[in-house]
């Protein structure tokens, strides 16, 4: 440790035992529980983890947990791309109405996201008959996964974006405008490649929270195994049956994704730190 | 070479700004929200609504309920405090020091931000029960840390903790040593310091933090129910006790609930904002 | 190109940016718009532009109502305060950004847009620098870019907003003297804000000073200097 200013800076010792203390707290709350997940993974050995990650319905569950992602994901990237742009390029009433509104998803519980969206689409909801006279199914069926999973993952992009985009201001794409660029091509050329790396980091946050979503998913899809069944869902209904290996299997997979997330995550703000939002979440 | 010419005017631009795009984006916009949260909100309180009154408060204040709100909300309160504390331990060693693995230390904050809910469930209760890493010395020495409230608070605590740390974070780096330096040199002791100059500056930090935590916590659902015990009137949680009146059809019930819930945070969110709003008036002014 | 401002009504929620503002600019003069802040002359600038819409009022270029028009169909050029280069895109790029987002019925060969960046570039005396990022330039480099980019479109009107604003003294002057002849070798009219009246007074035909959003008086230079149209213009150059 460097040489410092003894009067505003505590002796060796305290430094030691404050960053022990850290260190400690963070070990036990958040490093055991996840060195647990792939100890219990791989307990009874590698082929008792091969064979519970490629049984039927754990290789439904991560299907479909990859096919909500992907079609969530971008889904919630387009429009807070677009949030962000009418939010920050222009100014019109009601602007920070938006902005508030667009938080809101991170306050409600995700148990209520998944209620209200089987109020709307359950056989007693709002649309409950219309939907079952036309054969379509949204609760307990993959279309209201992808709801809930829209609703919880909604703020992530538009959240980076938005302080992103108000620091770097308006004044390239005023001077593409006076320059005769159309404005999909302001778009395109100036503002997407300053928003990229902010983006992807968006991108990023919301495809961890959107395989990862269990409350909201777990109220509306029904429990049906092999076809409603997310991978945590998944995880879920092996714990229940005392499958324990099993569901930390599956449970590995995640927590190793979580892993890549924030290896990926702490990459972009390592190299491109300038060109995130400055606070957090 | 010619220039271009400028013979067909584009529409004219109007008020809000000139750079176009606007009408599309914000038409997008509006509706992702109407269809997504919108929609799903209304849907909710007209529900509940439709109660009635008397309906409403027997669903909402049973005796079951108003067990689990205390359990939600205390849980939730215990942990950001404990996070509160620690996750200003943890942003100072951050800021403020330098030692191997610090980067490290750093990164793993965020997990609880990208680990699955679920996933932090079981893991927290394989290491919390009494045949676990850290529960059963616990246990040796008669404490029970799983399938009770303590429980509930330990999985709390895990959701929690990044809030505090990246709140925090921030403003303790861009605090600069001048006040401090100036303290010393009146005379001011290390401890002194701390609590009469630099906690002031980072309070509100501590505050917001602590409320996000809280927030996050009331409505938090995959991590707790593992850890939980989930019997009624002693380790429910709310968003659980929502899921069962569900599997029982009682939709009436659950929306009233999670319509309880649903305001305590609604008012958490303005709170938060406001007293965030207030922050930044007066570090600008 | 003739520029005609009309009555021009501007406020910003109860601030009155601009009130009734006229103006009659020559065809090739070089005038620049004098004031302290908050005296309306950037949003006048801007109005010009059709970056900002006023609340009533015309503007007219040869006679032409452009009031309505979008920014990007009135011929303009514009050099803003701070650059406002395109960050991601080679100096090049920046200065053949205007060519190269043209409709494909209009757009030059690419040939052709390569030999106008180059002209443009011994223009502004920066030849060479066309691979250079803006980062890796100075202030009045940067500005230099800014201008080569207004002019690649060939535009018949040149606005500049406080262009020598963020620079220092030595730069301050090349600049200035820079842009005075590119002004007159392209034939160009062209309006720049400032709050310097030293600066205005070197470079301009003739001077519209603003106060309050309002034109106090518009002279040439001498004209002002000798008799003074308000005791506005003349605390102002005190």
């Amino acid at each position: 440790m460097s040489a410092k200013n003894k009067a505003v800076s505590e002796s060796l010792l305290t430094k030691a035992l404050l960053i022990l203390a850290a260190v400690t707290y963070v070990g036990l709350i958040l490093v055991l529980p996840l060195a647990s997940v792939f100890s219990e993974a791989f307990r009874h050995g590698t082929a008792a983890f091969k064979a519970a990650i490629v049984e039927p319905d754990a290789l439904a569950a991560i299907k479909l947990t990859l096919t909500v992602a992907a079609i969530s994901v971008p889904i919630n990237a387009v429009c807070g791309v677009a949030a962000a742009w009418a939010i920050t390029k222009h100014d019109f009433p009601g602007r920070n109405l938006l902005i508030s509104l667009i938080d809101v998803p991170f306050s409600i519980s995700p148990v209520v996201a998944g209620l209200m969206y089987l109020l709307l689409f359950g056989a007693q909801g709002w649309f409950g008959e219309w939907l079952l006279a036309h054969d379509i199914h949204i609760a307990f069926a993959k279309p209201g996964i992808v709801l809930a999973t829209l609703i919880v993952t909604l703020p992530f992009v538009a959240r980076e974006l938005i302080p992103l985009m108000q620091a770097q201001g308006r004044e390239e794409e005023e001077a593409a405008l006076t320059l005769g660029a159309p404005g999909w091509r302001i778009f395109l050329w100036v503002t997407l490649p300053n928003i990229r790396w902010g983006l992807l980091y968006g991108v990023l946050l919301t495809n961890a929270r959107a395989m990862g979503e269990f409350g909201a998913v777990s109220v509306i899809s029904g429990h049906i195994r092999g076809e409603t069944d997310t991978m945590p869902l998944q995880v879920e209904v092996l714990y229940n049956e005392y499958n324990f290996a099993a569901a930390f299997a599956v449970a590995s997979l995640l927590a190793g994704l979580a892993l890549v997330t924030l290896v990926v995550k702490t990459l972009l703000e390592w190299r491109h730190g300038d060109q995130l939002a400055a606070a957090g979440h | 070479m010619t220039t271009a010419t400028f013979s067909v005017p584009r529409k004219g631009r109007g008020r809000h700004s000139p750079l176009p795009g606007l009408s599309l984006t914000l038409g997008i916009t509006f509706a992702w929200l109407s269809i997504l949260l919108l929609l799903p909100l209304v849907a909710l309180f007209l529900k509940s609504l439709t109660l009635g009154p008397a309906h409403f408060a027997e669903a909402a204040f049973s005796r079951r309920a108003i067990a689990s709100y205390e359990l939600s909300f205390g849980a939730a309160l215990v942990a950001a405090a404990l996070n509160a504390v620690f996750g200003l331990l943890v942003a100072w060693v951050l800021v403020r020091y330098r030692f191997p693995g610090r980067r490290l230390l750093g990164a793993l904050v965020d997990l609880p931000f990208a680990l699955p809910t679920a996933v932090a469930g079981i893991a927290l209760t394989a290491v919390y029960a009494n045949t676990g890493w850290v529960g059963k010395p616990a246990a040796t020495l008669g404490l029970h840390l799983a399938y009770n409230p303590v429980g509930v608070v330990i999985a709390l605590t895990f959701i929690g903790l990044p809030f505090v740390v990246r709140t925090v974070e921030p403003v303790l780096a861009d605090m600069g040593r001048g006040l401090e330096e100036a303290a010393a040199t009146l005379g001011a002791h290390r401890w002194i310091i701390f609590r009469r100059v630099i906690l002031p500056e980072i309070f509100p930090a501590i505050v917001t933090g602590f409320a996000l935590a809280f927030a996050r916590g009331v409505g938090e659902y995959g991590s707790v129910i593992f850890i939980a015990g989930n019997m009624p009137f002693k380790s429910e949680i709310s968003p659980l006790l929502i899921v069962t009146k569900l599997e029982e059809y009682d939709y009436a019930g659950a929306t009233a609930i999670a319509t309880v819930l649903l305001l305590a945070s609604l008012v958490l969110l303005l709170l938060i904002n406001a007293w965030q709003g207030r922050e930044l008036r007066r570090r600008s002014a | 190109m003739t520029i005609t401002v009309r009555n021009i009504v501007k406020g910003f929620g109860n601030y009155p940016a601009l009130r009734d503002v006229s103006l009659d600019i020559e065809d090739g003069a070089f005038v620049a718009l004098l004031g302290p802040s908050g005296s309306g002359k950037t949003t006048l600038l801007r109005i010009i532009a059709g970056l900002e819409s006023a609340e009533s009022g015309q503007i007219l270029f040869a006679g032409e109502d452009v009031t309505m028009r979008a920014p990007q169909d009135r011929g303009i050029g514009f050099v803003f305060q701070n650059y406002a280069l395109f960050r991601h895109m080679t100096v090049e790029h920046n200065i053949a950004f205007g060519l190269d987002v043209m409709k494909r019925g209009q757009r030059p060969p690419k040939d052709a847009i390569r030999a106008r960046v180059e002209e443009l570039l011994e223009l502004v005396q920066l030849p060479g620098y066309g691979k250079r990022y803006p980062a890796q330039l100075s202030g009045g480099q940067r500005q230099r870019v800014a201008l080569a980019r207004a002019l690649a479109r060939e535009p018949s009107i040149l606005l500049l907003d406080e262009p020598f604003g963020a620079l220092d003294a030595k730069v301050r002057r090349e600049l200035r003297d820079a842009l005075r002849e590119i002004h007159d070798r392209v034939g160009l009219t062209s309006i720049f804000v400032t709050h310097d009246y030293e600066e205005a007074f070197a470079l301009a035909d003739k001077v519209a000073i603003l106060g309050q959003g309002r034109i106090e008086q518009f002279d040439t230079p001498d004209a002002v200097q000798q008799h003074p149209a308000s005791d506005f213009v003349r605390e102002f150059l005190d």
